[in-house]
């Protein structure tokens, strides 16, 4: 039995049904060890006070925009090259997850950049790609409402998000041609010796797990949501018929 | 592909649209923002490249929706896709007909405009040949949009919509090259870069906009 026998909406439906509680849990579970620990078990930053625990939410949200982004663009590939229906579904159920990780991502930005950099906004080019990135996110949420018929929707909504992910990915390197940056560097990475210190680091990868989880677990809800508008719309169109 | 060329242009200079109306459309833009702006001619003449790059954009867009509509109306747009060329082949020479009625009329225009802006003389050269490069690639972008579209009712709205955030990179290349000009830097770098991305908008352009044209025609 390969992956792909979960494309079939029946055995997804299925499938998942089992898995939401579970995952719910388990979400529920590590954003609440990530965001208690990190808010209250953890010492203030020597300069920059309480302030900096906003890194609990930021940084994961931050993760999840882009991330949703590129699971929305593999699940457009798997519909246009496999024709899946689930896969479709699930690139329109991830689009508001990822934008409104974008926004949360933007607004707890600016209400550490606030105190921290004194500006809530500074036309940084982490931030402005940011900002583009979102205004991504509309136009294809936008276009999934505006098509009826839902196959063309599907293809059109792909095509779109390999041209946007192509031009974000464009706009990300012509941002940084524009304008020097006030953002820090990457806060996490693999290859780097020096992280945030363990602390932090340890509860923020709980926090990230968290979130991931919650992206994890909202897409499949939405998922499955849409898969029983499909069948609804189905039934409906059945009823016409007769 | 000449033939459809020439078909195109004499439409648009026949009906109106697009051409005369984009370049007023331009005008009416600086003239807005000018007095928005305020008469402060050293303000002006610094924001110069910005507003002349994204008038040019907006202008552009006016007549983005229109490339591929009337066609799907009349229903030649079948007959296109049955001809004895690639789809793809049709849409080059649609952004190649878009791109002579707007995009090289408005890059004439913007140094005109330019000397109402006050903008450093300095600029006007990288101003005419950014916007020459850069309105292909606007062109050519804005095919892509127009071709998703296609089958939106009222799709004007959405149309820049999709084709705005697209615009991004050309705007920054396009504007950095100016202003490099005019504080007397190479702008030869952006221009470089904007060359690039033009180059590879109109390789992409025709392939993404064949493809959704396709399906919105099934």
């Amino acid at each position: 039995m390969s992956l792909w026998s979960y494309a079939n909406p029946a055995k997804f439906m299925a499938f998942t049904a089992r898995l939401m509680t579970p995952l719910w849990v388990l979400t529920l579970a590590a954003m609440g060890i990530g965001l208690i620990w990190g808010f209250f078990f953890t010492p203030d930053d020597y300069k920059q006070g309480s302030t900096a625990k906003l890194l609990y939410i930021h940084v994961p949200s931050a993760l999840m925009a882009i991330n949703a982004w590129a699971m929305m663009l593999v699940a457009s590939l798997i519909w246009l090259i496999r024709r899946h229906h689930v896969s479709a579904l699930a690139a329109k159920a991830a689009a508001p997850v990822g934008a409104v990780m974008t926004v949360i991502a933007l607004a707890t930005g600016a209400i550490w950049g606030q105190p921290m950099w004194g500006t809530w906004w500074a036309w940084d080019p982490r931030l402005t790609s940011f900002l583009i990135l979102f205004v991504f996110y509309i136009g294809y949420i936008a276009l999934w409402d505006a098509i009826e018929e839902p196959d063309r929707a599907a293809d059109l909504t792909s095509i779109l998000c390999m041209v946007g992910s192509i031009f974000a990915f464009m706009s990300r390197y012509a941002v940084n041609f524009w304008s020097q940056g006030l953002h820090q560097g990457a806060s996490l990475s693999l290859d780097k010796e020096e992280n945030v210190h363990d602390v932090f680091y340890v509860p923020l990868l709980f926090a990230i797990a968290g979130f991931v989880l919650l992206f994890l677990v909202l897409v499949l809800m939405r998922t499955r949501t849409e898969v029983r508008k499909r069948r609804i719309r189905a039934i409906e169109e059945e009823l016409a018929h007769a | 592909m000449l033939a459809l060329i020439a078909r195109d242009i004499r439409i648009a200079l026949r009906t109106g649209s697009g051409f005369g109306l984009s370049l007023a459309f331009y005008l009416i833009f600086v003239l807005l923002l000018a007095l928005g702006v305020g008469g402060d001619r050293a303000m002006l003449a610094q924001s110069a490249p910005a507003i002349l790059w994204v008038g040019c954009l907006l202008a552009a867009m006016l007549s983005l929706d229109r490339i591929f509509q009337a066609d799907m109306e009349d229903g030649s747009l079948d007959g296109l896709a049955l001809a004895p060329m690639p789809l793809a082949s049709v849409v080059i020479a649609k952004i190649a007909a878009h791109w002579l009625t707007t995009g090289l009329p408005l890059s004439i225009l913007a140094p005109c405009l330019a000397v109402l802006l006050n903008m450093e003389t300095a600029g006007f050269v990288w101003l005419f040949v950014g916007l020459i490069v850069g309105t292909m690639a606007l062109s050519a972008i804005g095919t892509i949009g127009a071709a998703i579209t296609l089958t939106v009712r009222r799709g004007g709205l959405l149309l820049s919509l999709l084709v705005m955030p697209l615009y991004v990179p050309t705007l920054i290349f396009g504007v950095v090259t100016v202003q490099a000009a005019l504080e007397g830097g190479d702008p030869f770098n952006a221009f470089a870069l904007l060359g690039a991305v033009t180059l590879f908008s109109l390789v992409i352009a025709p392939i993404f906009s064949a493809w959704s044209l396709r399906v919105s025609m099934q």
